[in-house]
């Protein structure tokens, strides 16, 4: 796939990804690599300039996606529990159907009883989780995340990475996770994809496997930093041939 | 906190009660003769006894005010979703919005009166001439000031056109409207005056302007600021009840209502 600009700038490049159901996967790469860029072609919010995407024959796709931008997002005229139910309630879901399923998804993500908050109420960390229970609400199979948590304080993120690992093991959606930071992409991605700007293309693909994940406290551990090391060169690679 | 909301109002009501108290005092201690510049008591006591005449062109001028303010509100609000939906409506109609605006109401009132037979519908549209701009100006920002992201995600979740009216720019531009209306609710009454000015229509079914050129020309300076005192009364409670409204509906959510009271 490729993006071209109107302006004649070239985006992204050549990308050929193949990625499987419930894949947790992540872009990473420096400021101007195409990784957003990239999200927004698979989302459908841009049109690529060349290439396609294609989703499996089964699924009905194109409704079946979930997306978090960097910022929450959210309307603030609005309590969490609407908030979270206006996907469904866009699709013609009856509002007490809607309202429920929301509450329930509230719940998941560990915001029981801030139903009727409004966000401005509500702490960073909280609207994101916010966000992301709004992005699963309708139950789908990929979730595209930009850089959800760039904004929070480390502590914050590190609780919300864990709690987005353990959805995502729950449910096995599929999830492309854009970020610039090594430390959150080896700790939440099975593959992480490096890529690398002027144009966007990918550079290099990595592997953290799953067994590596089940060392007990993972984010200290040794193969962690191993893995962080590798993936740190391959991005100096990424930024040095630019 | 408690003590700068007390210091709030008690501020200006020392300041107006020692003006008004310099001003009876300066008038009594000089003599100065009534129909050159009444005393507040002498006005306030003429309010009073002319209060049977007087609160009938009130309500005279407050009919024209709201029903003004009304149509401005509903036409502008309307105008300015037609804008948000389409460039070239906006395009075509924004520049004869702004000359409406920048003539001096004083000028075509005149020409409205002529063309238009029915006096209070003369009035009615002069009123909402004036009314009018704020309204459509501020909402038409709004509605374009809507969050991008928020876009994006009602485009990814295929909301229709309406969705995206109803659920996305209303709400978002509501602030913006609400805004306009506090400015064109002074505006309206303005709007009125001026025109009943102009009309300078007669008999007991006329206006606070009218009462005000009537006592001028008999002289009635007490009057004249009784009636003045009942405008700038009207403008004020417009105002404070326009301002009430915008705070009980955006103090759960916008900023501008955050600081836990009407300003």
């Amino acid at each position: 796939m490729a993006k071209r600009y109107a302006t004649g700038t070239l985006a992204v490049e050549g990308v050929d990804l193949d990625i499987a159901r419930g894949d947790f996967l992540a872009l990473l790469g420096p400021s101007g690599c195409g990784k957003s860029t990239l999200l927004r072609m698979i989302a459908g919010l841009i049109p690529a300039s060349e290439g396609r995407l294609d989703f499996p024959a089964d699924a009905a796709a194109r409704r079946s996606i979930g997306f978090v931008f960097q910022e929450p997002t959210l309307m603030p005229w609005a309590s969490a529990l609407r908030n979270v139910a206006l996907p469904l309630e866009l699709a013609g879901t009856p509002r007490r159907e809607a309202e429920a399923r929301a509450a329930e998804m509230l719940a998941r993500v560990e915001l029981g009883g801030f139903e009727h908050a409004y966000p401005r109420a509500l702490s960073g960390g909280m609207k994101m989780r916010v966000s992301i229970a709004r992005a699963l609400v309708t139950k789908p199979r990929l979730l595209l995340m930009d850089e959800p948590f760039a904004a929070l304080d480390e502590i914050t993120r590190f609780r919300l990475n864990a709690d987005l690992l353990d959805l995502w093991r729950a449910e096995r959606f599929t999830v492309i996770f854009v970020t610039h930071s090594v430390f959150e992409s080896v700790f939440l991605a099975e593959r992480i994809v490096v890529m690398a700007p002027r144009p966007g293309r990918i550079l290099r693909e990595l592997a953290v496997p799953a067994a590596d994940r089940a060392v007990p406290e993972f984010r200290t551990s040794a193969i962690y930093a191993a893995h962080c090391r590798e993936v740190s060169h391959a991005l100096a690679e990424a930024m040095g041939g630019a | 906190m408690r003590a700068t909301r007390l210091l709030r109002w008690m501020a200006p009501t020392l300041l107006g009660v020692l003006f008004l108290a310099g001003w009876e005092w300066a008038v009594r201690a000089k003599e100065v003769p009534p129909f050159i510049l009444p005393g507040p008591v002498l006005i306030a006591e003429t309010l009073a006894r002319d209060w049977s005449s007087l609160s009938v062109s009130l309500l005279i001028t407050l009919q024209i005010t709201f029903a003004a303010l009304a149509v401005a509100a509903s036409l502008g609000l309307l105008l300015a979703v037609l804008f948000a939906q389409s460039r070239v409506v906006e395009m075509s109609l924004f520049p004869y919005a702004v000359i409406l605006q920048v003539t001096p109401i004083v000028a075509i009132a005149p020409l409205i009166i002529i063309w238009v037979d029915d006096v209070r519908a003369a009035l009615l549209i002069c009123a909402w001439i004036v009314a009018f701009f704020p309204i459509l100006s501020n909402t038409t920002v709004g509605l374009n000031s809507t969050d991008r992201n928020l876009e994006d995600l009602f485009r990814l979740y295929g909301a229709s056109r309406w969705q995206v009216l109803w659920r996305l720019k209303l709400p978002s531009a509501m602030p913006y409207f609400l805004a306009g209306l506090r400015i064109s609710g002074g505006l309206a009454l303005i709007g009125a005056i001026v025109a009943e000015f102009v009309a300078g229509t007669g008999g007991r079914a006329s206006g606070l302007a009218y009462r005000i050129l009537e006592a001028g020309y008999q002289l009635q300076i007490p009057r004249m600021f009784a009636a003045l005192v009942l405008v700038s009364g009207t403008g004020i409670a417009i105002f404070l009840a326009l301002s009430l409204l915008s705070h009980l509906l955006l103090r759960r959510w916008h900023e501008s209502a955050q600081a836990g009271e009407p300003r």
